[in-house]
């Protein structure tokens, strides 16, 4: 079932949590809705929800074109997963999955046999179906999350929202948790919109990316394409570390020392420049035809996958560079040592902070 | 299990003795002496003076009575804690604030209070409510409001809105969602107030006295009859206060067993 939502507004007291949000998800996709805490995420997902009234003036609430804004949340066919779970402690696990079925009025409510059966299917999807007769306070927190989500799924639901399903769960467990969710999400091709402040999560689990900062959307694009192009200042700082540059603009042209970057509209006045630290390369000697900047070595991170290399500028600015251990052994770089710096890939914005494209 | 382990604080053994020594003088020692007291009368004795017709009436007028004004307690104060915590509306704080007065006023007050009250509302419905077993649930259920208000307040203040939400999103109505989700979470504090409110009723003597009279038999009124008599109905004072004690643990006993088998199998142990 396709979603959409058009001119979204809302608003607690003074604060402003959703300025005119439009969104289009469409049927089976899984969609993250990514930012940092305050910047309207939750909020956008309560709405979709019906937990959550948006302001007057706003725009319909869409399910396969069918305008659900003045239904409620019963009536919607969404099913909804809580950062905490939301378990009812005083029923087991398989009371807890059973709960939609058996609030069902008599007419449509499926009789015991059935529900156990479905219960316990559902069980058996999210491997649970051991733990049928335990109690919520019995299971680990990875456990309980797959309880809710059994129970979110056994209403039949046409929308699975979770808002941050994985917030409360250990490192280990959050990733072990996402790779599962997505194997089910490819098994059932339920529409699914979850909400994430962690671009890892985001990145690796959704089709498509809607990255939110101060109640906007800002961009909604495929996981590579908003970590590759990040169409916005805001994107580019959220997905990752960056390196700043100050770039020069004259005449449409954007440089950056003496290096030419690209071509830009007469009148930009302000070029910001942007290097991941992936794409900042470190050499003994200056590389010709770029632009190199000299760089102390501050310290070398080398407990990880990757090596992390913070360096400082003369001008005194600090720097991330990463490259993989080979490399590293291949340059056999050091604390204190005085190396180059040159940009491989760099991003440009513009005074209104929006990415300027080539 | 004595071993000492170094704490950030100091004071651990001078608060420990004082606690002992207090909890000592206020309640141990008075109870042991009041079943010292009793262990001179021999077993006929006793069993002859707490099972008189009087006392046996006694007993059960003042549990009876009690528990239905717990019950009573449970129901109403049930209400009125949700209608608090859940709803705002003006004057809420003094309405809370009110819920405390039976705590605050001395009962000769709240006794006097009552008794003025229902004499002029008796006569003039021609019922009589004063100095009769209707004056005496009267008086319990208006000692025992605020046990049950207090102690289910924190508990309705705890249900987490998200409970509520998750039921909503699974279908169920408002009716469905109170009985099946809300109530059986709040069923340990109802049943603590209860018990608590239960607990104050059979021994309240203080508003009783006013406005059931001292005609009725009633426990703690008997008890304080037999202590202004001889020695002989001393001796039977003590026997019936002996009587509730014990009464009273098995009470306290049973409510502490049913509240672990109850919060058992879903406590959050961790």
């Amino acid at each position: 079932m396709s979603i959409e939502v058009q001119n979204i507004t809302k608003s607690f007291g003074n604060f402003l949590a959703l300025n005119d949000v439009s969104l289009y998800i469409k049927s089976g996709e899984l969609v993250a809705l990514l930012g940092p805490s305050g910047s309207g995420k939750t909020t956008l997902l309560r709405i979709i929800a019906g937990l959550e009234e948006a302001d007057e003036g706003s725009g319909p609430i869409l399910f396969n074109n069918r305008n659900m804004k003045d239904s409620k949340i019963g009536d919607r066919g969404v099913g909804f997963v809580f950062q905490h779970y939301a378990l009812f402690r005083h029923m087991t696990v398989f009371e807890n999955v059973a709960f939609g079925l058996r609030v069902r009025p008599r007419t449509t409510r499926p009789d015991n046999g059935e529900i156990r059966r479905r219960v316990l299917e559902l069980l058996r999807l999210v491997q649970l179906d051991t733990q049928a007769d335990r109690y919520p306070h019995q299971l680990s927190g990875g456990q309980r999350q797959r309880v809710a989500l059994a129970r979110a799924l056994a209403v039949e639901p046409q929308v699975l929202l979770l808002d941050e399903p994985f917030g409360a769960l250990d490192a280990k467990v959050r990733v072990e948790l996402r790779q599962w969710l997505r194997r089910l999400h490819d098994e059932i091709h339920l529409t699914s919109v979850f909400v994430t402040h962690d671009q890892d999560e985001a990145l690796e689990l959704a089709d498509r990316v809607a990255v939110m900062n101060a109640g906007k959307i800002e961009q909604f694009a495929t996981p590579n394409e908003v970590f590759h192009k990040p169409a916005t200042e805001f994107v580019m700082n959220f997905l990752g570390s960056v390196n700043k540059f100050r770039g020069q603009v004259a005449d449409g042209k954007v440089r950056l020392g003496e290096q030419f970057i690209m071509d830009v509209p007469e009148n930009t006045e302000e070029a910001k420049l942007f290097v991941r630290p992936h794409e900042l390369q470190i050499s003994h000697t200056k590389v010709p035809n770029s632009f190199n900047l000299r760089a102390v070595i501050t310290r070398i991170h080398s407990a990880g996958a990757r090596v992390r290399v913070d360096l400082e500028t003369h001008s005194g600015d600090a720097m991330t560079a990463e490259m993989t251990h080979s490399r590293l052994s291949e340059l056999n770089l050091e604390n204190g040592q005085d190396v180059y710096i040159v940009p491989s890939n760099i991003h440009v914005f513009g005074a209104d902070e929006h990415a300027i494209e080539e | 299990m004595f071993r000492r382990q170094k704490r950030v604080l100091p004071g651990f053994r001078l608060t420990m003795g004082l606690t002992l020594v207090y909890l000592s003088f206020l309640v141990l020692i008075p109870f042991a002496g009041l079943i010292l007291t009793v262990g001179g009368m021999s077993w006929e004795e006793y069993w002859a003076g707490v099972t008189s017709p009087r006392v046996l009436a006694a007993f059960r007028l003042t549990f009876g009575a009690s528990f239905c004004a717990a019950m009573i307690n449970a129901v109403f104060g049930f209400i009125v804690a949700w209608v608090l915590v859940r709803y705002r509306f003006p004057f809420r704080r003094l309405v809370d604030a009110m819920v405390d007065l039976p705590f605050a006023m001395p009962t000769a007050v709240s006794g006097v209070a009552l008794l003025a009250l229902f004499k002029r509302l008796g006569n003039a419905l021609d019922v009589k409510i004063i100095f009769t077993e209707w004056g005496l649930l009267l008086a319990l259920t208006f000692i025992g409001l605020p046990f049950v208000v207090r102690t289910l307040q924190p508990a309705i203040e705890d249900v987490e809105k998200e409970l509520e939400e998750v039921s909503a999103s699974l279908g169920a109505n408002r009716w469905q969602t109170f009985c099946r989700v809300i109530f059986p979470s709040l069923r340990p504090a109802l049943f603590t107030g209860f018990a608590m409110a239960f607990a104050r009723a059979l021994g309240e003597y203080g508003s009783v006295v006013f406005i059931a009279g001292t005609a009725m038999p009633i426990v703690s009124i008997e008890i304080a009859k037999n202590l202004q008599g001889n020695e002989e109905d001393m001796m039977i004072a003590v026997a019936i206060a002996t009587t509730m004690l014990v009464a009273s643990f098995l009470i306290l006993f049973c409510i502490n067993f049913i509240q672990f088998w109850m919060n058992r199998r879903y406590m959050e142990t961790n």
